[in-house]
């Protein structure tokens, strides 16, 4: 497939201009809202996490992958295949831990930090936290626990920007803990057509 | 059903729930009054504006305030809102009526009448993305939208007359 000009082949695609500004005009809201970086990026992850439950459903049904058979499975597929998707960057997977139940990506890129700065009174803030809220909470639909978070940030002066996942627990399969006011339909299999 | 996603650009999804998140945050924020939902949804649009600045930076010039809103409903509609305005409407007095019948922040939320009465809220800020962009073409003007059945909807534009 030819790749000459960057116009939306696909009619699902835009450009990743006003995502990243308006994710960035979301950040400075809440950094007036919240008087501490630590309660920003816990609503990140929040709001994440809210975007993560639902949009599994939607990457399940476009992506056709089925059930994954290991957590390196599922890394690769965050990382060829959902990354790409709704981001189009392809981050590696490295680090692996001896047990096999932590990895990192490294994204050379991250788009959401296109433009910004963090000035010098945010130096706690994880700029692109809504990312982990997004992975945890898609995980835990497919019935597996992780933490996430991040390892390394060029907003904060380190040349790659390392997303760490850890493997916590499988996930017994009734409604998981949601978040308080959210209502949401638990996933019911894997095998969406 | 493509999987590709070329360097530059994002998942229109994605932006979408992006959206709903932070409609739901700031409304949640508005009851804890912390501040009224325009003002959230000025400073939202105020940073969005830099990106509208860009893209109606290199058009043609314009001949007249109708050939504006034409460019409005074709390319800037396209390139925000991936699809052109369906119908446009004015007295030819300052009022214009752009109705698009499959609106892109609307498609998430329903079709038809459900939750027709939380629409505005998901609606303020294309208002605003609207509004900006008139002003960095040298309109100013108050820009509303209603829907009666999702997830069409119209936006009613009042040129500001200096």
């Amino acid at each position: 497939m030819s790749r000459q000009s960057n116009r939306a082949t696909d009619s699902k695609k835009m450009n990743s201009e006003l995502f990243t500004l308006t994710y960035g005009a979301l950040v400075t809201q809440l950094c007036k809202d919240y008087e501490n970086d630590e309660e920003v990026n816990k609503q990140l992850d929040k709001m994440g996490y809210n975007i993560g439950v639902r949009l599994i459903e939607d990457f399940l049904a476009r992506s056709s992958i089925g059930r994954c058979q290991d957590f390196r499975e599922t890394a690769d597929v965050i990382a060829k295949v959902a990354f790409k998707m709704y981001l189009g960057i392809t981050p590696s997977v490295t680090n692996w831990s001896p047990a096999g139940d932590e990895f990192s990506l490294i994204l050379e890129n991250n788009p959401l930090v296109d433009f910004v700065e963090l000035p010098d009174n945010h130096s706690a803030l994880i700029y692109s936290n809504l990312l982990c809220g997004v992975l945890r909470g898609a995980l835990e639909m497919v019935q597996m626990a992780v933490d996430v978070k991040f390892a390394q940030d060029t907003l904060r002066g380190d040349s790659v920007t390392e997303i760490r996942m850890k493997f916590i627990k499988r996930i017994e399969e009734n409604l998981p803990a949601g978040d308080d006011q959210h209502i949401y339909i638990a996933s019911v299999g894997l095998n969406a057509s | 059903d493509t999987v590709v996603c070329l360097p530059g650009m994002a998942d229109e999804t994605l932006f979408e729930f992006l959206h709903m998140e932070i409609v739901s945050h700031v409304y949640k924020e508005q009851q804890s009054s912390r501040g009224t939902m325009d003002n959230k949804v000025c400073s939202v649009v105020n940073h969005v504006s830099f990106y509208i600045f860009r893209l109606t930076r290199d058009s043609p010039s314009f001949k007249d305030e109708l050939d504006i809103m034409k460019f409005i409903c074709k390319d800037f509609w396209t390139k925000v809102f991936r699809r052109q305005v369906d119908n446009l409407r004015t007295n030819h007095q300052g009022t214009y009526v752009l109705q698009d019948n499959k609106f892109a922040l609307l498609t998430q939320l329903s079709s038809g009448k459900q939750y027709l009465d939380q629409a505005p809220k998901y609606l303020a800020f294309s208002c605003g993305v609207v509004r900006g962009a008139l002003s960095n073409l040298g309109l100013e003007s108050v820009v509303t939208a209603e829907v009666s059945v999702m997830p069409s909807c119209k936006f009613q534009v009042v040129i500001q007359k200096l």
